[in-house]
């Protein structure tokens, strides 16, 4: 197994260690990690790093989850509404 | 994908960390089936959380191991509890699809979240919580060379500190709301649990500070200061990243959801963890905080009550009662002080889901007010981050949960058909 993952953020080819969550892999991309844009359009990153406050929503795959609760996976399409 | 699956066993564990894996090893060695499902991608819970930047104390992997041994035991990460659509039988959901899984026992070990108090500014990126700090480094967060000020109260915060300064961070400072007299007596209090004591010594930092408050986190699109009140004097300070967290709230949820009762903020049990609904027990953080080794012998009496083994059970009774004497002097020492009410300014936000500000709550007459007029708690965190905090800054009891208890995929939600239905 390879010590790096590749994924994209946002169309952008990211490398992160192996076994590391969309939440650092934010992080990595740039800025503090903004996953979304909040309902009066502030960035927002996560936050609570436990699966709670749902701040780090993102789409992976064509599906909405949680960056801090999803591990990298090589190929991972991650977007972003920071 | 079609359809939900249909899964059974003679005892469910929900939540995999320390009281979970407990349970688990304890009730699997009957001979019983098992299923632990866990939210998180391992095993571990957030104490031993796993991931590129943790490293795990001998305890976690041998726990781990022993989880892995059993035959008759299934542990099924990354999967949530959606709802309770019948009698012994929980709607779950993973990456990859729903399933209705059939229990004769059940045991609740959901854990704790952590107390997050609206300050001013605590919306920006860079803030995050305590030991929300330490899940996202353990998980690979690089923090390297950024300045940290940790916040908040309890002893997380210097654990929070630790996993920081080990991944290169600078911490700045630890601004803790208790008063040194209180921190002093915890301390002292110690010598009873040699073990703990010997981890406060480990966890020492100097730039600990007791009686101090964060005022604000300051800065355009990211953290760029923190404002401090230490004692009567306010410091300002530049930093990367401010970690602020209150000590940690029972996740109770699943255990209303199914009828079990309170006993203070955590769920009701007795002397064998079983809660007031029969074949349901608990144990662990969601009983009431007070630390992995309570929650480890807390598991392992469920574990062994759950498949009728009550004398094994009380055999560990003295063991637990001893940590719930520590838990004890957690509660007691680290009490939040009643000026941390006037955390928030009228502009701050207290729904981080909705962006409800202090001033448009402040007027209401209760949380279901604010969730009618004002939105609050409407969002996907369903409360449980801005019901938390409500309740301490205007003493509202928490919204009753509903489920759906976390968003749910469309597909999911055809689990709570009739069951009919849901095999077709």
């Amino acid at each position: 197994m390879s010590d790096q993952t590749q994924l994209h953020i946002d169309g952008r080819l990211v490398r992160v260690k192996a076994g590391s969550s969309v939440a650092a892999a934010l992080r990595i991309a740039g800025g503090m990690g903004a996953a979304r844009t909040s309902v009066t359009g502030q960035p927002r990153a996560p936050f609570c790093g436990m699966g709670v406050c749902q701040e780090c929503r993102v789409q992976i795959d064509g599906r909405r989850r949680l960056a801090c609760q999803t591990v990298c996976a090589e190929g991972m399409r991650v977007e972003t509404t920071a | 994908m079609s359809g939900v699956a249909i899964d059974a066993c003679d005892v469910l564990v929900v939540g995999a960390g320390p009281a979970g894996m407990a349970a688990a090893v304890a009730a699997a060695a009957s001979g019983a089936s098992v299923v632990v499902i866990d939210d998180n991608p391992a095993p571990g819970g957030q104490i031993w959380r796993d991931g590129p930047g943790a490293s795990l104390p001998p305890a976690a992997r041998q726990w781990r191991e022993a989880l892995a041994r059993h035959a008759n035991l299934r542990v099924r990460s990354g999967t949530r509890v959606v709802a309770a659509p019948a009698s012994h039988e929980l709607l779950l959901e993973d990456a990859e699809g729903a399933t209705r899984m059939q229990w004769t026992k059940l045991i609740l070990c959901t854990g704790a979240r952590e107390l997050l108090l609206p300050f001013p500014g605590w919306t920006l990126p860079g803030v995050t919580g305590a030991g929300g700090l330490q899940a996202l480094i353990k998980a690979g967060l690089p923090v390297e060379g950024e300045r940290i000020v940790i916040a908040g109260s309890g002893p997380l915060l210097l654990a929070a500190a630790a996993t920081a300064k080990a991944a290169g961070a600078q911490v700045l400072c630890i601004a803790e709301q208790a008063s040194f007299a209180s921190v002093a007596a915890f301390g002292a209090s110690l010598v009873r649990w040699p073990g703990k004591a010997v981890q406060a010594l480990t966890l020492a930092d100097a730039n600990y500070r007791t009686a101090s408050r964060i005022v604000a986190a300051q800065g355009t699109a990211q953290v760029e200061s923190v404002r401090l009140r230490q004692g009567s004097r306010e410091v300002e300070m530049a930093c990367d990243r401010i970690a602020c967290g209150f000590g940690l709230t029972p996740n109770t949820q699943l255990g209303q959801l199914l009828g079990c009762a309170l006993a203070g903020p955590g769920l009701a049990v007795d002397a064998l963890q079983a809660t007031s609904v029969a074949g349901i027990y608990a144990a662990g953080e969601c009983t009431g905080f007070g630390g992995s080794e309570r929650a480890l012998v807390q598991g392992t009496i469920a574990g062994h009550a759950a498949v009728g083994e009550a004398a094994k059970a009380r055999a560990h009774d003295r063991e637990r009662a001893r940590w719930d004497a520590f838990a004890a002097q957690l509660h007691r020492r680290f009490a939040l002080a009643d000026d941390l009410k006037a955390l928030p300014r009228p502009d701050t936000l207290v729904c981080r889901c909705e962006d409800v500000p202090f001033a448009a709550l402040s007027a209401c007459t209760g949380w279901t007010d604010a969730k009618l007029h004002r939105r609050c708690g409407m969002g996907a965190c369903q409360g449980r981050v801005c019901g938390d905090a409500a309740q301490f800054l205007f003493g509202w009891t928490p919204p009753a949960p509903r489920p759906p208890l976390v968003p749910v995929r469309i597909e999911t939600l055809a689990g709570l058909a009739a069951p009919g239905d849901a095999r077709q």
